[in-house]
């Protein structure tokens, strides 16, 4: 079963053709990348998929509804959450608090329930923090907790900012180069995170340049170059496909 | 969940020996000037929470501020009797209109104070929905000018208007009773209880905040500063909380305009000037930003001497210089969170910080 279907996407910003064209599936369970050179319209579609982008042209239809047009906080409370290139965590919070920002979706207490304290959304944040605490664990930043979020190593705040995400419980998740700027030791641990996440019953959609970690991890790949489409199989298929060697693997190693 | 109460036990604390050092020391009429800074405090807390935690600047706030002070004043003084018809006596049977007698013996009859103010912060908010909802849409220093737009409208319009006064704006203004034998009057005898419901209020309004910024909610107001597409992508309708925080904020200071003007039995246009605005935002700064605590402790000194007059002829330029100062220092606010954590630090010898 398909839980996120891209048709026809396009996408122009004046006279660059960012996006043309694309169209691919994601199944449901599925850890599915996309790669292409820098450029090539990847985080463009990101945003167009999770809202934060208008397109031009296409249809985005995500858990059997439509999604085009919507607000970015109306598609996350539909069951997408992402992760952004540059980090965006919040700051002067803990990571504990940047964490439990991501069971929004999950409480429902109001301001004046709020401001009164009242028992229901007492007992609602026991269960926000219970869940934060488990995420924490999850990730192995338990000792971390009380930190300031945008204070610690980048690898770590590269965590955070998934767990941030997988606090939404998400259908699917979104991952805009997660391993950017790791080294490789924290790069081998975000690809054990990223695959322990599937346990979860998150389906992922990820944009990487690290190929051995998109090789490592995803069951299929899209490659995409100047906004098109050129390939899209299983991740050794595309290892051996001719166009996508001469447009992107290619490049490093010719 | 004690962490949170504690501090608030040590405020009242604080209020209660103050007044004890006033009875003692026989400065009693000290009392009037930390009563009407318990009112600006009242706005300033609930402009930390915008300014502060939400992050969305307002150099408007004085005109939220007139509004509720304006509508109490007019409603509680404008005299009906003249066009006493049918509908005003059954709406004095009500309770919505009441009689009493003016200075000269004359007979009012005037809106009740407790009507009064519940049309006057209804309208307030009412206004902050209908500013904010366009406004709010800037980012940074367009907000900053929109805002500023918005406060000089409001004091333009109070200003210029017969009908509310001018530049003399309103007075005999009628005290507010809250409770039977406890009103909001500026009467000497009322003093001590008109202080200790001041700061009464202000300590509840406190509490509502401190409850509200340790919430799912408030949680949600700190995301949308410094990082509002992430905040979206966590599922947050950025627009509508930034909406509620402004509306929220413009509650408090209507009902500090409310209860001051009933307070000082008056209310003129000076209330509702931009200097009035950078003041509040200015303690907000010097406060921490995103710290009630600090912002209320500043908001009840420094108000207290100005209002005791200690700036002098400096009194607005003192506000202006600050802000300047904090801006130029430290634009995170001079009482942050973080503070002491810095000073122990340069105590320990350890002064590198990851930042």
């Amino acid at each position: 079963m398909k839980l996120l279907s891209v048709r026809g996407v396009s996408k122009r910003f004046g006279g660059l053709q960012a996006l043309e064209d694309v169209s691919f599936d994601v199944p449901q369970g599925a850890i599915k990348a996309l790669i292409g050179p820098n450029g090539a319209g990847k985080t463009t579609l990101f945003n167009l998929i999770s809202g934060f982008l208008r397109p031009d042209q296409g249809s985005v239809v995500f858990g059997g509804t439509e999604v085009l047009g919507l607000a970015p906080h109306q598609i996350a409370a539909r069951g997408m959450a992402r992760t952004f290139q540059q980090i965006r965590l919040f700051p002067r919070m803990t990571v504990l608090e940047n964490i439990l920002v991501g069971r929004h979706l999950h409480s429902r207490g109001g301001f004046l329930a709020c401001m009164l304290n009242l028992p229901f959304t007492r007992k609602e944040e026991r269960g926000i923090r219970e869940t934060g605490s488990e995420i924490l664990d999850f990730l192995g930043l338990s000792g971390q907790a009380d930190a300031e979020a945008v204070h610690l190593p980048y690898g770590q705040q590269r965590m955070v900012e998934l767990g941030r995400a997988l606090a939404c419980e998400p259908r699917i998740l979104l991952l805009d180069e997660p391993a950017a700027g790791l080294n490789i030791r924290e790069t081998a641990e975000m690809g054990r995170l990223i695959s322990r996440i599937r346990g979860r019953n998150v389906t992922v959609l990820l944009v990487e340049h690290d190929m051995s970690l998109v090789m490592d991890i995803s069951d299929d790949i899209v490659v995409l170059s100047y906004g098109q489409k050129i390939a899209e199989d299983k991740a050794h298929a595309i290892q051996k496909d001719p166009e996508v060697i001469r447009v992107y693997l290619g490049e490093g190693d010719a | 969940m004690r962490g949170r109460y504690l501090p608030v036990a040590a405020f009242a604390g604080l209020i209660v020996a103050i007044q004890m050092a006033t009875h003692f020391t026989g400065s009693g009429y000290h009392l009037t000037q930390l009563t009407m800074s318990a009112y600006y405090s009242l706005l300033a807390i609930g402009l930390c929470l915008l300014v502060g935690y939400a992050g969305q600047i307002s150099l408007g706030h004085a005109g939220f501020f007139a509004i509720g002070g304006y509508i109490t004043a007019l409603l509680t003084t404008h005299d009906l009797s003249s066009r006493a018809g049918g509908a005003s006596r059954w709406l004095a049977k009500a309770g919505i209109l009441s009689f009493r007698i003016d200075l000269y013996g004359g007979e009012l009859l005037t809106v009740h104070p407790w009507v009064a103010c519940l049309v006057a912060v209804l309208a307030t908010v009412g206004i902050a929905y209908a500013v904010g909802g366009p406004v709010l849409k800037l980012k940074g220093h367009y907000l900053a000018m929109a805002t500023l737009g918005f406060g000089v409208i409001i004091y333009r319009i109070v200003l210029g208007t017969e009908f509310l006064g001018a530049a003399d704006g309103i007075s005999e203004v009628p005290p507010f009773a809250i409770l039977p034998g406890l009103e909001v009057s500026g009467k000497a005898a009322l003093r001590v209880p008109n202080y200790y419901l001041a700061w009464g209020l202000v300590i509840a309004g406190m509490v509502l905040l401190l409850n509200l910024i340790h919430s799912r909610e408030g949680r949600a107001l700190s995301s949308i500063h410094g990082a509002e597409d992430a905040a979206e992508a966590m599922g947050i309708p950025t627009a509508r909380y930034k909406l509620s925080a402004f509306a929220l904020s413009a509650a408090f200071a209507g009902l500090a305009g409310v209860l001051l003007t009933h307070y000082n039995g008056g209310i003129g246009p000076s209330e509702a000037s931009v200097m009035k605005s950078v003041r509040y935002v200015a303690i907000v700064a010097i406060g921490g930003m995103a710290n009630l605590w600090g912002t209320l402790l500043m908001s009840l000194l420094l108000n207290y001497l100005s209002l005791r007059g200690y700036f002098g002829t400096y009194d607005d330029a003192v506000f202006g210089a600050i802000l300047i100062l904090i801006m130029l220092f430290a634009p995170g606010g001079l009482l942050r969170r973080d503070l002491l954590e810095e000073v122990r630090d340069v105590f320990r010898g350890n002064g590198e910080k990851a930042s």
